[in-house]
Parts: structure tokens; sequence; C-alpha cells
């Protein structure tokens, strides 16, 4: 089995770290510049860069990451939209590579949603309001169960969240998608007979 | 309302419905089956290596086009035909795709091809993309081949792989979004306007999870290349995919084109071409109606493609909210104020979304027989090859050269800036391409979107302007 298995989680802990910006682009999270490697590897380095460092590679001062501690902060709460843009998978790699598990939005851009799910990256989609509470309580520990398709927050209680049967179905069992597909080579090999491809 | 029978079904609908080589259960998601797949350098690599990883080979090369487009140098190579890539990366990404597709049997037009273009501008012309095709590739632009009545979207690296070693996807079904455009444009109101309008009018993420699907009397009034300005744009509304039915116009266009069915073959194929509409009595998940006749030359003046005014317009005040506020900042922009006055430092024409023959004359058409202003940069780079050669046999590239922009090779650009072809920080950039995001076109780059006409006009003045008064002066 490739990378799902060794992302292989049904549930885990950790503290919130709040962004509250709408429409955080993937070029915000990992800038063109960087997209000329062959890996995927080692991404993190340079997530958020723009934000991080000044174009000298110096630290920036106004950086919305700066009281961030990945190592306890691993779920993300954003404004709506996150993800929008380019289709760069070097976005969840980037975010995953930095210590995020997870992202809590209002409302996620598509093609970043199926990127994330795909790495094992988790969106988890929640009701503005509780963006809101969350925002106004930082730091606040959560506990994600992916197979439950559960947000338990501190003092705030627990919420279902939505997520397709199927990557749930993935992301518990480490079952990977494209075998999935080449199980079905009978039906794609009579597809391409029927309308002659 | 005409009553909706069972078989009353949309545009989308047909095409998804063609190509299901699986359904979509309660479990599982549909398994789509994919005509073709359009690859670049920049997000292939990781699939290739996962390919070789797990020992799987590409199982419809023949299905496959590529190209090299987003690393490569706009500059002329040495006299030894060598090209300057702005990092050694830069050249090993090119090289790795070049060898990838080598292996694998898959067309490429690389260096040597008199086709090589950005993907989205080279399909097309080589009439790699019909309607009814499912299309995907590693790019969120690929909405753009919607224009020809194809379902098309972007794809992540992982599907990259998928569909190399399935030719299928796994999908669910969105939603669909018609947007009704209805009545003539004003003169100097262009497609890109248009689209720049309806994302200003739905919103950043008004399309979010939907195709769309652009009809009315409009849509139907443009030539291709207006059709694929704005499908191009509508990843920038969040959507998946933006389609337009296929007509006498897309016919015409494909015909005799080199990938193009030719003889009897072509004759079926444009009488099935010509089944892929929306059924009347069908309806769509959600319904906007825009009318073309109030749109203006519009321009962006914030940091995503939903905050747009009409050139002339002042930025909105009143619900600034945050976002919408560290937008201004980072712009250097006031609410209220209008951006006549600002001096632009760097013209951008180009990108797949103005890049084509069409658009290089409107923008040749405002800079003939005028220079651009003192100190600002212009960059004119073509599409593709083919879009290049058809320029410099209309003279365009004299036209821009003599008005003192420069005529560079085919490729993204500064669209992304990920060949070198950057903006300085704080410079503002006029821009005929698609995403304004901060940092775009450059680190601390600042970018306002618009249409080959205003981006030629802002060339002339050296200011945010309208083409409007060089349209009524006339070019000669
Ligand atoms: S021109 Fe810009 S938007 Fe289009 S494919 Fe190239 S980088 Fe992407």
């Amino acid at each position: 089995m490739t990378e799902q298995a060794n992302n292989l989680n049904t549930e885990f802990r950790s503290r919130t770290y709040n962004i509250p910006l709408d429409n955080i682009d993937t070029d915000q999270i990992i800038p063109a510049q960087f997209l000329t490697t062959t890996n995927r590897e080692g991404l993190g380095e340079f997530c958020f860069y723009a934000w991080r460092f000044n174009e000298d590679g110096t630290a920036k001062e106004n950086n919305p990451l700066r009281d961030h501690h990945p190592d306890r902060q691993q779920v993300l709460v954003v404004g709506s939209n996150f993800g929008c843009g380019s289709s760069r998978e070097h976005a969840p790699w980037a975010l995953l590579d930095y210590g995020i598990r997870a992202v809590i939005s209002s409302r996620f851009a598509d093609i970043f949603c199926n990127n994330s799910l795909k790495n094992g990256l988790i969106p988890v989609t929640v009701e503005e309001q509780l963006v809101e509470y969350l925002h106004a309580h930082p730091d606040s520990a959560v506990r994600i169960d992916i197979a439950r398709r559960q947000l338990t927050v501190e003092n705030y209680g627990t919420i279902q969240f939505p997520l397709d049967a199927f990557s749930a179905f993935c992301l518990t069992r480490g079952i990977d998608q494209l075998d999935f597909i080449l199980q079905n080579e009978q039906e794609i090999s009579a597809h391409e007979q029927k309308y002659n491809k | 309302m005409p009553q909706q029978s069972p078989s009353d079904s949309t545009l989308f609908e047909k095409v998804w419905q063609r190509h299901l080589v699986r359904e979509e259960s309660a479990e599982t998601p549909a398994i789509l089956y994919i005509d073709l797949h359009l690859l670049h350098e920049v997000t292939t690599p990781q699939a290739f290596a996962e390919l070789k990883k797990r020992g799987l080979s590409v199982r419809r090369p023949d299905r496959c086009l590529a190209t090299i487009d987003h690393s490569t140098p706009t500059s002329a190579p040495d006299a030894e035909g060598r090209h300057h890539y702005v990092t050694e990366q830069a050249r090993d990404q090119v090289e790795t795709v070049q060898r990838n597709c080598a292996k694998h049997g898959i067309v490429l037009h690389g260096w040597d091809s008199p086709n090589r273009g950005i993907i989205h501008v080279m399909g097309p012309e080589l009439g790699a993309t019909q309607p009814g095709m499912t299309i995907v590739c590693g790019d969120s632009h690929t909405s753009t081949h919607g224009a020809f009545g194809a379902l098309a979207f972007g794809i992540g690296t992982t599907e990259v792989g998928h569909v190399l070693a399935s030719q299928c996807l796994l999908q669910s079904k969105p939603n669909t979004l018609g947007i009704r455009i209805e009545g003539e444009l004003a003169p100097g109101v262009t497609a890109k306007d248009v689209i720049l309008h309806i994302i200003g009018t739905i919103g950043v993420d008004g399309g979010t999870g939907s195709v769309i699907e652009y009809y009315g009397s409009t849509v139907r009034a443009m030539d291709m290349d207006s059709r694929m300005t704005l499908c191009n744009m509508s990843i920038e509304c969040g959507a998946r995919a933006g389609m337009v039915a296929p007509d006498e116009v897309t016919f015409d266009y494909l015909a005799g084109r080199p990938l193009s069915p030719q003889g009897e073959a072509w004759d079926t194929a444009v009488a099935d071409w010509k089944t892929l509409k929306t059924d009347a009595g069908a309806t769509y998940g959600a319904q906007v109606d825009i009318d073309a006749t109030a749109i203006r030359p519009s321009v962006t003046y914030g940091t995503h493609p939903g905050m747009v005014v009409a050139v002339d317009e002042a930025i909105p005040s009143g619900d600034t909210n945050e976002s919408i506020a560290a937008a201004l900042e980072y712009m250097g922009f006031k609410a209220g104020q209008t951006l006549a006055d600002e001096s632009v430092d760097v013209v951008f024409i180009g990108s797949c979304t103005n890049s084509r023959l069409s658009d290089l004359r409107a923008a040749a058409g405002i800079m003939k027989n005028r220079k651009v202003a003192h100190g600002l940069r212009a960059l004119v780079v073509p599409g593709s090859e083919e879009v290049r050669r058809a320029a410099e046999a209309d003279g365009l590239d004299r036209i821009f050269i003599d008005a003192g922009a420069q005529w560079r090779e085919p490729g993204c650009s500064m669209c992304i800036g990920m060949n070198g072809d950057i903006a300085a920080p704080g410079e503002l950039v006029v821009s005929t391409s698609n995403r304004n995001f901060k940092g775009r076109q450059g680190p601390l780059s600042r970018t306002i979107l618009a249409s080959p006409l205003t981006a030629a006009a802002c060339a002339i003045t050296g200011r945010v302007s309208s083409a409007q008064q060089f349209l009524e002066a006339g070019s000669d």
C-alpha cells in the first residue's frame, strides 16, 4: 500500500490555531516559485512562505503564523473558501509536511478538498458559527474522529461533519483509490469497446 | 414553464452519462472514463514517479497529449539554440516530463514542435479538444476546454496518476449552475469583462461544487476565443467546470484541424455533436441571469478575482470586511477611490485566458502607432507557436515592438511567474491573466486583471484606464 497507509488514522487530538482570513488561495499556501520541484517531500519549509519570510529570507514580523506551534497545534481554523485557486496538490503536501493534519472551515474549494483527502489531510466543514467560536477561543482542544465524522471541541460539544463515505472508508482502512479503480478493469475495457475508444 | 420529461437532460448530464464506467453508489463515487488527458511539466513528475513505484504502465498513451509551458523561458534561445532556464530545477522539471512522455509513448510538443503552447491554447488549436469529451489536466484552467461542449476540469497530481494508469477518475456527480447571459455587449466590452463581471456578481465561491453552463444570446454571438476566455475563469468562482453547447461556430472552428475527425468521420461526429445541448424541459440545480448590456470594461482592485469594478468606477466602500480591508492594504488602495490615477509599472498581455490571436489583435489595435508610456514595461506573450506565427504574419509583432513592448516566446510567463518572468515587489501589473492573488506575479507584486483592450490602453497611458478613448479615436 502507498502513502495513505502511513497516514492511517481514525482519530486524533490536537489544539487549534487560527488564521481568520477568507479566500486563502493555494498560491498563499505554497507560492509558485517552489513548484519546480519533481518531488513531493520537504515542502513544509515553503508552506505559507510569503507570510513567514521577507524577500531576503529573514523572518517576517507581521506573520499570521508567528505564534503557531505545529507540534501541538495541528488543526488550522480558517475563513471560508480555503484552498481556492490553483489545483496544485503541492498545497496539501506542504501543509502536511509543515505539520497540519486537519483544517476547519465553513467552506473549502473543490479541488483542494479532493487533493487533501487523497493525502490524508482532513478538511472539516462546519457551520460559520463554530468557526467564529473557535476564532474567539484560540488554542482550543479538539478531537477529530474520522470514522464517525465527528469533531469534538472542548467546552462546546461534538458535531458531525460531512465526509463522503468513500473517502472515510479509504482513510480509515488505508484503502488505495487507484487499486479500487483498477479492480474495475473489465468495466473499463467494456466501456472502451462499447464506445469504440 | 415547459414540463420536464424524464428524458430531458442538461448538456452536462448528457456528457456525464456517456462516460460512466460505473455509477455512483451510496458508498462509492462514480468511475468516469476520460477521453483526453493533457499533461505539462509542473503537476506530472510525482504522478509518473508513483506509476514507476508500483510498476504500472500508462493505459492509453494515445489519449494523452503533453507540452511544456510553465517553467519554460520566454526569452529567445541563444545562437546555439540553448534555452536559458530561471533555475536548474526548472530545466530538470522540463526534462523530466520529456523523459517520462518519451518512455511511455506520449506525444509531447516540446521546443522543436511548431505547435508547442500553453496547454489550454494548444489543445483546441490541434483539434484535440472536441465536443462531448471528458478532458482533464493537472491544472485548474482545464475548464477552458468546456467552450467546446466538453466536460473539462482540473485534477490534482494523485489523480493524474489515476488517469495515467486507468484512464479513469473517481468523481461524485457535481451540481449544475445555469448562467444565462442575454443582450448585446457594448463596444469595447469583451468576454473577459463578462466573466469578471460574473465572478464579481456571484462571488469567488458562487460556483463551488458546480458545473456551469453558459448560454443565452450573448454566448451564441461569441467566437470560440471568447467562449474559451469565458469558460477559462469558471474555476475563479469555484466551479468545477464551465461549458457552452457546441454549435456552428464550434464546428467551423474545428473543421480541418490536425486532430479533428476527417471525411466521413467528421459528418458522423457533427451529427452527434448537434445533440449535445440542454433540452428545453431540463433544469439546472441553480440559475443566474446576467444582463450583458449593463456590463462595462471591468478590472479587479483586490487580491482575488471577485473584487471587481468597472474601470472608471469607485472601489466600493461600506461593507468592507476584514478580507477586503487586508486586500486593499496589500494593493495600496482605499475604499471609495477610483483606480484612474494609479500609475502602472507593468502590463502583461498573455496567459491561457487572453493570449489567442483575437486577443493580440485587440491589443495591437490600441497600440498601433502609439507608444508605451515612459518607464512602463509591457510584455506580450503569445499563447502558442501557432498564435505567434499567425500574429507575425499579420504584422502584430511589429506593432508591439514599435510601440515599445516586448514580443516574447510562447508560454505561461508572467501569469504565474515560474519561469522568471516576474514583477518586482510592489510593482503594479495590469494583466490579462486570471489570478490576482497576493504575489501571484512575483513576491509582493500587485495585480489588476483586465481585458487585452484595457491592458493595452493602460500600457499607452501608464495609468489604469479604459480603451474607450482610443476606440473612439480609431487606431489609424
Ligand atoms: S497561463 Fe497561467 S493559468 Fe494558464 S495554464 Fe499557464 S499558469 Fe495556468
